[in-house]
């Protein structure tokens, strides 16, 4: 069932995203599980968890149900059901986290869960242009005030940066000029991650299934697809097979439910 | 000695007498051979009619707490598309040796007629006529289900449309609504029309509200629940068709575990449909339950299913 959560702070991350941040958490939600928000009159979608104690979620405004949340305010109510899905699991002690767009929405939770682990984490963003980049000021923030507070504690004062971050646009307006992959190479080939986690545009993950697939990498990428009952009955949110091929992932396989992050390792 | 789970359904040798449900999964050839390798003795395909639809929009589904409420709307690509990934399956499923039942819908007798007939073309081992979806009212009015008349009317003309396609001879079975005064008589009715099985049951009538939104959950409002909650509805209207007519059943309605499985073939079902199981367990859920039935029968002493089947009729 939904159970209703009220904003409390409502931060602008750029020209058409927003993160809306809750009156209490999602205690039990994993890094790179997600939620379904339901809008009584409106509709449900699914969106990743941007941050679970407080309940944080990153909005991007491309449809009429992001278009309606955006037009909430602190105190309205949001429906809430979740967490769903499967999240990721950490693996090794040095992780490489590559967010591309509006993937980078479960990133900075699951860089946080890796710091309070006392793990590395190197982070790398992707983005068409400098305006796209987002989060990257929380990546490396250690002002607990400044929108930290994402998947960790209330309570917890103080937050660590993750230990590098490296920006990619495709116009070179900020960070270096290309592609994400292309630095997600570098960084393997100068520091061997345990582990890479990613979520992001389809052609990026394939692109870096086959590059982690090269390098021999355990990896853990997060899929999107059209997701309807988020309980894994109603069967829509199939990957097509030119995907699932270059990914390496099994027919049958539910992004809903499985999924969203499919967790790959060296040998398979 | 480990029991024997091989059940007879119409001819067919199934290996465990567990069936994926019509409307869970069942979209997809490779979901289709990915419930068969879990371990189900047939699979039943999502409901398919004569074009395609897109469904319901979110909320579809929800968990209540004593299982789900579900109003997908009938998804579906259309007869044609369905036939083609009908016969894809069956080749995957032969070697295998998993059943394939197909399921249909249409909004009017004739429909029913020409949905059938495409997709006996792609030859399921079974047809599923589904007289009692209860989530397209606004599109199809009351259900065929609801009365022996119009059940025994689409039966009668889906029959027919099976026995003209080519080659003839796919059995078919009419799945039921339980939200009727006397399920027996409806059976009996499809059964004279020649149903040569009966499925049910379909899901019930339902609705939540959400007390703060002071709106309907499902964006349907109403419809269909499922799950363990639906259990004592599908023994009782198992146990009715049972008494009342001789042709086999697919008891369905809430089967999570073995236990449930053995229950619903004491109440006289040939076969057992799983469903919303998938959510609680998994896709291994058919597996699961087709072991724990094996062991429940052990430890009881029955050897095979015809020891258990319908002995809480004579009671």
């Amino acid at each position: 069932m939904h159970q209703t959560f009220t904003i409390t702070e409502i931060r602008t991350e750029n020209y058409r995203t927003k993160t809306f941040i809750f009156d209490r958490g999602l205690p039990e939600a994993q890094p790179g599980q997600y939620m379904m928000a339901w809008l009584p009159d409106v509709g449900e979608k699914p969106f990743s968890i941007a941050g679970a104690d407080p309940l944080a979620l990153m909005v991007v405004a491309v449809g009429l149900f992001s278009e309606a949340l955006h037009r909430l305010r602190v105190g309205d109510r949001v429906w809430v059901r979740g967490p769903l899905g499967q999240g990721f699991a950490l693996r090794g002690r040095h992780h490489l986290l590559v967010g591309g767009g509006y993937g980078v929405a479960p990133l900075l939770f699951l860089a946080r869960t890796i710091l309070a682990a006392g793990h590395t984490v190197e982070v790398c963003i992707g983005a068409r242009t400098a305006e796209d980049v987002l989060l990257a000021g929380a990546f490396m923030s250690t002002d607990s005030t400044d929108f930290n507070g994402l998947g960790k504690k209330k309570s917890v004062s103080s937050v660590q940066s993750v230990d590098r971050l490296s920006i990619t646009t495709e116009d070179g307006t900020l960070g270096e000029r290309g592609l994400v992959t292309q630095v997600v190479e570098a960084a393997i080939t100068a520091r061997r991650p345990d582990c890479v986690y990613a979520c992001g545009p389809v052609p990026m993950l394939t692109a870096l299934a086959r590059l982690c697939q090269a390098h021999g990498l355990p990896h853990q990428f997060s899929w999107e697809a059209h997701l309807r009952c988020g309980l894994g009955i109603c069967g829509s949110c199939e990957l097509d097979a030119a995907t699932r091929q270059a990914a390496n992932i099994p027919a049958g396989w539910l992004v809903c439910k499985d999924g969203p992050v499919r967790i790959m390792n060296r040998d398979s | 000695m480990t029991p024997n789970l091989t059940c007879d359904l119409l001819g067919l040798t199934l290996r465990n007498p567990i069936v994926l449900a019509s409307g869970i999964l069942g979209t997809s050839t490779d979901v289709l051979e990915r419930v068969a390798r879990a371990g189900a003795g047939a699979v039943t395909a999502k409901s398919c009619g004569p074009t395609p639809r897109a469904g319901h929009p979110n909320p579809v589904a929800v968990e209540w707490g004593h299982g789900l409420l579900n109003a997908i709307g009938l998804s579906n690509p259309g007869a044609e598309e369905e036939a083609r990934m009908l016969a894809e399956a069956r080749a995957r499923l032969e070697p295998l040796g998993v059943a394939l039942i197909a399921s249909i819908f249409a909004g009017t007798v004739a429909e029913f007629g020409d949905v059938a007939r495409i997709i006996a073309a792609a030859r399921p081992h079974l047809i599923e006529v589904n007289i009692s979806c209860p989530n397209v009212a606004d599109d199809f009015g009351t259900p065929f289900a609801a009365s022996c008349e119009s059940a025994a009317a689409v039966t009668e003309a889906v029959k027919r449309n099976v026995a003209a396609a080519d080659g003839g001879g796919i059995p078919i079975s009419v799945k039921l609504a339980p939200n009727v005064p006397n399920i027996g008589r409806i059976a009996a009715a499809a059964v004279e029309a020649g149903a040569d099985a009966i499925t049910a049951i379909n899901t019930m009538p339902g609705m939540l509200i959400d007390a703060e939104a002071g709106r309907p959950v499902l964006s349907n409002r109403m419809g269909g629940i499922s799950g363990p909650a639906l259990k004592p509805v599908a023994l009782r209207c198992v146990y009715e068709i049972a008494r009342a007519v001789r042709v086999p059943i697919i008891g369905t309605g809430g089967v999570t575990t073995g236990r449930d499985a053995a229950e619903m073939l004491m109440a006289g079902a040939t076969a057992v449909g799983v469903g919303s199981a998938v959510w609680a367990r998994g896709v291994e859920a058919l597996g699961n339950i087709a072991a724990e039935l094996a062991a429940l029968m052990a430890q009881e002493g029955y050897k095979a299913l015809d020891d258990l089947r319908g002995i809480a009729l004579h009671s």
